[in-house]
């Protein structure tokens, strides 16, 4: 390869921050094609692959990485350095996956404090041995020196909630075909969307492109979970009772989820527009409960299981309330 | 200085808009702590709004529409107490008190109804006291 091919080539960049590392094993799941990736794009940093180190990021000049695939949400000090240090260093950040985006699952933990977690991870669970009650410090001092360790924040947050971001590619994980054709969009240089803007997903929601049989009169007597029905395989789930997030979530994933027989669970989040996911969610199923009576409502909704968990699972963190009152 | 609750009213443009200006109209007096939005109709009223409303500091959200049955767009209200029932269960796994969160039907000759509500529902936000969501919301720990 010449150095004229070599210059053409961008930097790119793949972090995670409190994450499961499904988002990165997303990235490899472009299998051969990640050949087209290396051919147009040097990773330069990309911890569950490559050694590269933070203080080599940070000796990185401004703005050298060109894109940013930044996942995982913000949980810890470690994960807030990342995220500004990789701001300074990239033109272009992406919050790639849910729980950069609004949160996602690691987002649940804003249903409890720092000190609920610590107590029933280091104290209480089932499978803890603790007697010394023992629990990480910050710092420590050993004869070798002190020893630190990152900051647990008591909430969890997004990546704008902490940094300023370019553009969001939602999904748990996003579909990998739709990486591919925002990467293809960035190297050959096509026309990028506004500043802000969703990426990799469709404006529409999930229902209008979901190929199960539904009819525009939806009631609910009673919801159910999932393992309370014998699915059909062919009738919307919310027709059945069952809760699908459909109707306040992003079209763009290939229904997946439906296509397995899953509901779908929401981690493409919202339409355009819609500031707070689990408010529409819960404004579009309150209209299916087919009761006008006070009584009959409340036995209704009293078979949902863990409304908030359920509207909010991948966008507690991103939504109004965004966390619980404590 | 003695706690003065913010409360945020959504009223329905067909009665309870109507009654809360039959109160006006027949000068009665009531609590100077409500903040009306009229609205089309109570079905109208996203859970949306009532969130945003306790994100920029309302210590209670009080909704009204037209009595069951009166709706005038037939069945805007019964959508209205629904998404409310939701929500309440809501904001109470999230930690706040429900009770700040008020439905009630006002046709629109309940002017004094109307009064008498005000005053009750701003006692009730009085005696839970200040909220102070907007704070805890914007501060990030």
């Amino acid at each position: 390869m010449t150095n004229q091919e070599n210059k053409k080539k961008i930097n790119l960049a793949i972090y995670w921050g409190a994450a499961c590392g499904g988002c990165c094993v997303s990235v490899l799941d472009v299998h051969e094609k990640l050949f087209v990736v290396t051919e147009y794009a040097d990773l330069v940093f990309w911890p569950i692959a490559l050694d590269i180190k933070y203080k080599d990021v940070e000796e990185m000049p401004d703005g050298f990485i060109d894109v940013t695939l930044f996942n995982g949400a913000i949980r810890n000090s470690e994960n807030e350095h990342l995220a500004h240090l990789l701001r300074k260093k990239s033109r272009i950040l992406v919050a790639y996956g849910s729980c950069s985006h609004l949160g996602g699952i690691p987002g649940l933990a804003n249903f409890h404090s720092k000190e609920e977690i610590f107590q029933r991870v280091y104290y209480e669970s089932e499978s803890t041995i603790n007697e010394d009650r023992v629990r990480p410090l910050q710092e420590c001092v050993v004869n070798e020196g002190t020893l630190k360790l990152p900051e647990f924040y008591n909430d969890v947050r997004s990546l704008n909630q902490v940094v300023d971001v370019d553009y969001y590619l939602p999904g748990c994980p996003p579909q990998t075909e739709r990486l591919v054709e925002v990467f293809l969009a960035i190297v050959t240089g096509a026309e990028l969307p506004p500043k802000g803007s969703v990426v990799g997903a469709y404006s529409k929601s999930q229902c209008d492109e979901c190929k199960r049989k539904r009819t525009d009169n939806k009631v609910i007597k009673k919801f159910k979970r999932p393992v309370d029905v014998i699915d059909d395989g062919e009738t919307c789930f919310l027709e059945q009772g069952i809760i699908c997030m459909g109707p306040a979530t992003r079209g763009g994933c290939g229904a997946r989820c439906i296509e397995g027989n899953a509901p779908c669970r929401g981690c493409y989040g919202p339409p355009p527009d819609v500031i707070d996911p689990g408010a529409k969610m819960l404004s579009a199923i309150a209209t299916m409960i087919d009761a006008d009576k006070e009584d009959e409502i409340d036995a209704i909704i009293e078979s949902i299981d863990d409304t908030a968990g359920t509207f909010y699972r991948f966008s507690l963190p991103g939504s109004i309330l965004r966390r619980k009152l404590i | 200085m003695s706690f003065n609750p913010k409360i945020v009213a959504f009223l329905c443009n067909w009665c309870s808009y109507t009654g809360a200006d039959l109160a006006g109209t027949s000068r009665m007096k009531y609590a100077p702590n409500i903040r009306i939005i009229r609205v089309m109709c109570s079905g109208r009223v996203e859970p949306t709004f009532v969130l945003s409303a306790i994100k920029e500091g309302a210590d209670g959200v009080l909704i009204c529409g037209c009595h069951p049955g009166d709706c005038h767009y037939h069945e805007g209200n019964y959508k209205c107490l629904r998404r409310y029932k939701l929500l309440k269960k809501y904001l109470t796994q999230m930690g706040y008190d429900p009770e700040r969160l008020h439905l009630e039907w006002i046709s629109a000759s309940e002017g004094k109804q109307f009064a008498e509500l005000v005053d009750a529902f701003t006692e009730k936000i009085r005696s839970l006291g200040a909220l102070n969501a907007k704070q805890i919301i914007e501060t990030l720990t």
